[in-house]
């Protein structure tokens, strides 16, 4: 069940990350923006840039082998199916699921907790039920739960966090109740960078017999991932997010989960046999992928996430801590710059506040200097309420980016208040 | 990509340190709230409007620098106007910050022509419209909630 990354076949281990070998894949970093500064992207929790592996393995695709997969019986038809099974494959792989058929193709990490609130939580749900998330959570990890529970008299619960950002799980077992159905939380804050502790709680809910869904959409971009290590049921990847194509992703479901729960959506692909009186399902993963997918972009993905296995992850940790310990240093030496997010367990993600300045103002600012920031709330209303700010800037790393970056950012936020005047 | 200086002038940036204005009337004839949920600014804003001449008004809320000079001055733009012409200002403010064209006329905007730089932040038109359709929203019906989406 521990699968795990194959050994790292680029860069030796122990050796420094080379940090300008790993950008010259990223075509798109080679831009300058107006004034012909180089290009500062630091918005990689948004959405990551791509590598030319994966534009390759997309444009091959096309060029070459692209047919609908599954029910055709001559040859194209079958290589196009080979590839996109052969990505499900590479996801497998990625997450260290024990099988392949745990991997269902979805849009993204929404459509996979939404999957999983619909098919797998919902028929579970009875009125006065309830459902624990936590207080970091994306909106796309709060909304789906809170529409099965409205539509079951079912209630949502809260794990709280703390001024740092960190989850408070020491009162976990008291919201842990006889009631409790399911618990969604998320592997990494997409606003705070706050890593939870997602091993221990799979293990407390378990104890109680309460199942589990990671919300990996910030996670598998920064830490391997291991679902047979973390112990969760449910393990849900944004492609875009790991240097992937828009429009795919995937959800990880244990096999005996899946193959208990009612399809998502009905449609092809997804039947065993259709009559006008009944129909009977396929066995899953085909189950859970009604209509023709996203054959293209899971190959694609696939190519990114060979990419990304390639990568020496001890190197690739080591210099996404020393850029986020760059970053929160430069920053704070700012006059009235508050950074908002300080767990002690973080990825290379900084939100900050600067007084006298709206998250917004600074966003457009920092563009001048070619500094491509996230401004707002983050699709996290509910940690900016919890923290009392209406919005931050954030500016979140890949293991692409440089210290000669962090530079740039610091002094671009430095600019701001005398921008502002 | 367009010129900060354009967009962050000097009577924008007096503006938002010192909004004119800002406080909430006691006895408001129209109210409105107007909420950018994209970025999270926000405005209150109360008018006192007797024989369609807008007498009072005051703002309050959370917002970046364009939104809150863009309500300080709407506030100077429109006290003391009738709240038809308040509405066409609103239309030529409208005009300015999203139509290359700009607006019909110009002279007409006053002061308010230093918005004219948003135009080249399309991202940031909402922040400068903000103020404007919650007047639009007061004026319409009491008591309303608007939202730039």
């Amino acid at each position: 069940m521990t699968t795990t990354r194959p050994a790292p076949l680029r860069s030796v281990k122990g050796a420094p990350f080379d940090v300008e070998r790993v950008r010259a894949d990223f075509p798109l970093l080679r831009q300058t923006v107006a004034g012909g500064r180089p290009l500062v992207y630091l918005d990689n929790a948004a959405t990551t840039q791509k590598p030319r592996q994966m534009i390759e393995a997309i444009a091959r695709f096309y060029t070459d082998d692209n047919a609908n997969i599954h029910r055709g019986v001559y040859d194209l038809c079958e290589r196009a199916t080979r590839l996109y099974e052969g990505a499900r494959t590479m996801a497998q792989r990625f997450v260290g699921a024990a099988d392949a058929r745990e991997i269902v193709f979805v849009r993204g990490a929404t459509e996979g907790i939404n999957l999983v609130a619909q098919s797998f939580c919902s028929p579970r749900l009875g009125a006065g039920d309830e459902v624990l998330v936590s207080a970091i959570e994306h909106h796309s990890n709060i909304v789906p739960w809170q529409q099965v529970c409205e539509a079951r008299g079912a209630r949502l619960r809260v794990i709280p966090m703390n001024s740092r950002g960190e989850l408070e799980i020491d009162g976990l077992e008291d919201l842990l109740g006889p009631r409790t159905r399911m618990l969604a939380v998320t592997h990494v804050s997409n606003a705070l960078g706050t890593v939870t502790p997602v091993k221990e709680i799979v293990a407390r809910a378990h104890a109680r017999g309460v199942p589990v869904l990671v919300d990996g959409a910030q996670g598998a971009p920064h830490v391997v991932v291991d679902v047979g290590d973390l112990g969760c049921d449910f393990y849900t990847v944004s492609g875009h997010k790991v240097f992937g194509p828009t429009g795919v992703g995937f959800v990880y479901g244990r096999l005996e989960h899946l193959e208990a729960m009612p399809p998502y959506q009905g449609g092809g692909d997804m039947i065993r046999s259709v009559t006008f009186e009944r129909t009977t399902f396929a066995a899953p993963p085909a189950r859970f992928e009604a209509g023709t997918p996203n054959i293209g972009g899971a190959i694609g993905l696939a190519a990114s996430l060979e990419y990304l296995m390639r990568l020496d992850w001890d190197a690739v940790a080591a210099h996404e801590a020393e850029l986020l310990a760059h970053a929160t240093e430069a920053l704070s030496g700012i006059p009235g710059l508050r950074i908002i997010g300080t767990a002690a367990e973080k990825v290379a993600v900084v939100s900050f506040v600067l007084a006298g300045a709206h998250a917004h103002d600074i966003g457009t600012i920092v563009d001048e200097d070619g500094v491509a920031l996230r401004t707002g709330h983050h699709c996290a209303q509910p940690v900016m309420d919890a923290l009392g700010v209406p919005a931050t800037a954030r500016a979140s790393f890949a293991f692409y980016n440089t210290h000669a970056e962090v530079e740039v950012l610091a002094a671009a936020v430095a600019r701001v208040r005398e921008v502002l005047g | 990509m367009a010129e900060l200086r354009e967009l962050y002038q000097q009577v924008i940036l007096d503006h938002n340190k010192n909004p004119r204005h800002h406080r909430r009337l006691a006895v408001p004839s129209h109210s409105a709230e107007g909420h950018n949920p994209l970025c999270g600014d926000r405005i209150h804003l109360d008018l006192k409007v007797e024989d369609g001449i807008i007498r009072e008004i005051g703002f309050d809320g959370s917002g970046c620098a364009i939104s809150t000079a863009s309500a300080s001055l709407m506030t100077t733009s429109v006290v003391g106007k009738t709240t038809a012409e308040a509405e066409r200002l609103f239309d030529a403010f409208h005009a300015m910050v999203t139509d290359p064209a700009g607006p019909a006329d110009p002279k007409a905007l006053g002061k308010l022509a230093v918005f004219s730089g948003v135009r080249g932040f399309p991202a940031r038109v909402k922040c400068a419209n903000l103020p404007w359709h919650t007047l639009h929203a007061a004026l319409s019906s009491e008591g309303v909630r608007v939202s730039t989406e």
